[in-house]
């Protein structure tokens, strides 16, 4: 299924949600024999503290991530191009908390 | 009518000594994760411990608080039950042993948070959310290990065959306990039976029950757990951080 560490166990990348209305938010990784005790072993590492009503394990091996040698091609472009900020509206008198 | 002192010294006592052996683990776990899960739940423990040790205290009126009923008994004045003061062979064992006590547990507070006393019922409404927790990290390993492969099938099947009569000892019919263990062998067994099926175990025959620890009847194993629990507190009283 996932690829094993060298202690034995898949890695997994965990994912917990502070509160309701929040997203997600990546708080680290652990290993674990399979999903539902990395569900289990996350509970025990990362919310133990009441820091989360929710999470999610993602095997590490299934995410694909952008390669730090293409950062200049991926992220460099948007630096700029200032007209896709939102910037140049006029708001109108009585719109407050825009 | 309060519950008497030796009834809140063996639910309490349980959770010490369960505690204490959990904590051998500490650092010492298979996996780092599994490390901290074990030492979560061995905390758990230690504070359902503390609450009952205080009450058992206040109960018995004579001045002893926690730290006196945990380091300054000897082992016939202890009041747990056999089975958490087993060693722990190897990590099935250890495995098993939470499957029984938990499963035990678990009913156990969940009818003392409905009983009549108030503190028990405080307690347990506390103490039954983390057994329900604990059952389940233990029915996850042992379905694990016991559908796993042929070495740790082998283990953890000698782990509940070796255990099993040791668990006889906390159903032993006691109307004048707050809540009365024969009652909660019903719940017990239908867990067990189901998580055994599951991980591929056979649920051994029932016979022979060891039993004694409720009067402070142990075995050897005990003192030499007392011995490294309380050499601390004895060697220098109210010594604090």
């Amino acid at each position: 299924m996932t690829e094993r560490s060298e202690a034995g166990w898949p890695l997994w990348e965990v994912f917990v949600r502070a509160r309701r209305g929040l997203s997600h938010t990546h708080v680290g990784s652990l290993h674990a024999p399979d999903a539902s005790m990395a569900l289990r072993n996350a509970r025990d590492l990362y919310t133990r503290r009441q820091e989360g009503v929710s999470i999610w394990v993602v095997p590490a091996s299934t995410i694909t991530a952008s390669s730090p040698d293409e950062k200049d091609a991926f992220f460099d472009p948007a630096a700029d191009k200032v007209y896709r900020h939102p910037t140049f509206y006029d708001v109108p008198d009585g719109v407050d908390h825009l | 009518m309060k519950p008497s002192v030796d009834h809140v010294l063996a639910i309490a006592d349980d959770a010490l000594i369960a505690a204490q052996r959990l904590g051998e683990w500490y650092a010492a776990a298979p996996e780092m994760e599994e490390d901290v899960a074990l030492a979560n739940i061995a905390l758990d423990q230690l504070g359902a411990a503390r609450l009952l040790l205080t009450y058992a205290g206040e109960l018995e009126g004579a001045g002893r608080d926690e730290d006196a009923l945990a380091f300054l008994r000897d082992d016939r004045e202890f009041r747990n039950c056999l089975l958490v003061e087993l060693p722990d062979a190897d990590f099935a064992v250890t495995i098993v042993k939470l499957l029984f006590l938990s499963a035990w547990q678990l009913p156990l507070y969940a009818a003392l948070a409905e009983g009549d006393d108030e503190r028990l019922a405080a307690i347990g409404a506390k103490a039954r959310k983390e057994s329900a927790y604990h059952l389940d990290h233990s029915s996850q390993w042992t379905i694990r290990l016991g559908d796993g492969t042929e070495e740790s099938h082998r283990r953890v099947q000698a782990a509940v065959d070796e255990l099993w009569p040791y668990t006889h000892e906390l159903f032993a019919a006691d109307p004048a306990a707050p809540v009365d263990p024969a009652n909660l062998r019903g719940a017990w067994l239908s867990t067990i039976e189901g998580v055994l099926t599951e991980a591929t175990l056979r649920r051994p025959a029932d016979g022979w029950g060891p039993a004694g620890g409720r009067t402070g009847v142990h075995t050897e194993h005990l003192s030499y757990l007392l011995a490294e629990m309380q050499v601390l507190h004895r060697a220098h009283p109210g010594a604090s951080w």
